[in-house]
């Protein structure tokens, strides 16, 4: 064990303190905005909140495919997940068929921001 | 202010509902800013969700004259008189299977409240059972392969556009009903016949289209569904405004929402509002036009009132989108709490005991558990623990949700959380169960000429 601290230029952030999301369904599809607090960090938000990583975090509810849609001009993108849904509203088991809640299930995700 | 000629005047459009469970009290405040603005304006009312068709179908079955957004008249009853004198236009999906006896329905209130000169738009063609419309179906990419059996239909409704509305308005409907209708043509439909523009002015479309897009889930683009304490407050929760929309003759759209009330319009709130329910960003596919908003700017003006440009229109598409709904089979669901010493082990021991009985029993289905909790059964009605909830022992809620296509096996699991009384894990304690009749929903494509959408007035003379 070092006693003296790891210099690091980045750090770990939980992404619900650089941004605000809403999630809305369309059968088993959910989309999920995912907008700014400050344009500038949308750079930052670009290069951590890959399609790729999305995926894994929907992966336990079934999701098959993550399309990430960029919006520059407002600060934010929109994410379209397949089949994430478990059965959409009429066929889930889950409390929230809609998804209404992954909205901060993406929030809760950790970023390197730096 | 009537709607039967073209006019450049600015228009607003307030929105008093955003879905079938909204606050009944919501459209009173947006009514009277309406009137004090004092310009001519229309009022609109979304009440209709993809389940709440099929729903309102079955109940026509066993009544006739039903079938239609229960809540419309509770909706209607403080503002009709409103309206109707201020020449307020109201328009609304509540017909939902049955727009013809919201229609009467209606009506009947305009008597109760002495307005016996009352005109009521019903806008039909919407449903398509039973036509060849149904045979013509392909199915929407998000339901790729599925077969449709046609004796099994529960509803089939397609999306229709702004058009109907506008002619209502236009041959001088007070109130317009529809069934199924794309909630941004609640909002079209007026522009339509207030600004006359034409079907293929596809910019000017796309902003009336986007404008009903911010309108349609009432406060979601005002404070609703948006608040995070200490990241994102939102002032006013309990007396939220409602949002008013100003739409100039060019297309020009501001959101704002009526004084005194609560609740935020703001970059934040619009930008959340603007993307909800979107796929394409660059296609947002409506039977009016198809809307691009990747170059739309938001400007805040003023505190409350935000404006939105850039919106781009493309042509409207050829085949329009039907929903259409089929017996889903059965959801059985119980609860269970646990609380104290050791209720986690409990809690888990009681779920791990229903899996086994559902084995047991031979039941046909799909189970699911969830354990829930901070405060279920500990807590006096005050709500006084859980201000003091840290160092408190667990209180654990334990939830069996179970799918079959049998009512009987649905009703059995849920009844074996209640069994749990006696057989489960000590301490169980709060049982609730709910069986529900599922609908399954999926969506096609519908070639436009299939369609004919009717327009008719009525007023209390016919209906005599």
């Amino acid at each position: 064990m070092s006693a003296v601290p790891l210099q690091s230029t980045s750090r770990s952030v939980p992404l619900h303190r650089l941004a605000h999301a809403r999630a809305g369904d369309k059968g088993n599809r959910l989309n999920l905005s995912l907008i700014a607090h400050r344009a500038e960090d949308w750079p930052l938000l670009a290069r951590e909140v890959t399609e790729a990583r999305v995926l894994a975090l929907f992966a336990h509810r079934g999701a098959t495919a993550v399309r990430r849609y960029e919006l520059p001009a407002l600060g934010a993108f929109n994410f379209v997940i397949e089949d994430v849904l478990q059965g959409g509203v009429n066929g889930a088991l889950n409390l929230d068929g809609h998804g209404k809640s992954l909205s901060f299930l993406l929030l809760g995700m950790t970023v390197e921001a730096g | 202010m009537a709607f039967n000629r073209p006019s450049s005047a600015l228009l607003r459009i307030g929105c008093g509902s955003g879905f079938s469970g909204d606050r009944l009290d919501a459209p009173g405040p947006v009514v009277e800013a309406l009137i004090a603005a004092g310009g001519p304006a229309a009022l609109m009312l979304e009440v209709l969700g993809e389940r709440t068709l099929a729903l309102a179908q079955r109940e026509r079955l066993h009544r006739p004259e039903a079938g239609f957004e229960p809540a419309l008249l509770d909706l209607l009853r403080p503002i009709l008189a409103r309206c109707a004198a201020h020449g307020i236009p109201i328009v609304t999906n509540g017909g939902a299977a049955n727009p013809r006896g919201a229609a009467q329905a209606v009506l009947g209130l305009a008597r109760e409240l002495g307005l016996p000169e009352l005109r009521v738009g019903v806008v039909e063609g919407d449903d398509i059972r039973g036509t060849d419309a149904l045979a013509d179906l392909d199915p929407w990419e998000g339901d790729a392969g599925a077969v449709l059996e046609p004796e099994k239909v529960v509803a089939a409704n397609v999306y229709l556009g702004a058009a109907p509305i506008a002619e209502a308005l236009r041959r001088g409907a007070q109130v317009v009903i529809t069934g199924r209708c794309s909630d941004p043509a609640l909002a079209l439909g007026p522009m339509l016949a207030h600004f006359g523009w034409a079907e293929d002015d596809w910019d000017r479309l796309a902003a009336g289209t986007m404008a009903g897009h911010l309108l349609e889930c009432g406060a979601q683009v005002t404070g609703g569904y948006f608040a995070d304490p200490g990241v994102k407050d939102v002032p006013g929760m309990a007396t939220l405004g409602f949002p008013i929309a100003e739409i100039g003759a060019d297309g020009g759209v501001l959101i704002t929402k009526p004084e005194d009330t609560g609740g935020r319009v703001d970059r934040q709130t619009v930008t959340e509002q603007l993307l909800y329910e979107l796929h394409d960003p660059a296609a947002y596919l409506t039977p009016d036009v198809v809307l691009d908003i990747t170059g739309v700017a938001i400007t805040e003006e003023a505190p409350d009132r935000v404006r939105l440009t850039g919106a781009r229109g493309g042509s409207r598409p050829e085949r329009l989108k039907a929903t259409v709904s089929l017996p889903g089979g059965w959801l059985g669901e119980g609860e269970i709490s646990y609380a104290g010493p050791n209720a986690r082990a409990r809690a888990e021991l009681a779920g791990r005991t229903l899996l086994e009985r559902l084995k047991l029993l031979g039941l046909e289905g799909q189970a699911r558990l969830d354990l829930i909790g901070v405060v279920s059964v500990f807590d006096g009605d005050a709500g006084a623990l859980r201000e003091a909830d840290a160092g408190q022992p667990a209180d654990l809620r334990l939830r069996l949700a179970f799918a079959s296509e049998s009512r009987a096996a649905a009703e059995r699991a849920a009844r074996e959380v209640l069994s749990l009384y006696c057989c489960g894990p000590a301490g169980g304690g709060g049982v609730r169960t709910r069986v529900t009749d599922r609908i399954r929903t999926l969506s096609f494509l519908v070639p436009r000429e299939r369609l004919a959408p009717r327009v008719t007035l009525l007023s209390l003379e016919d209906a005599a």
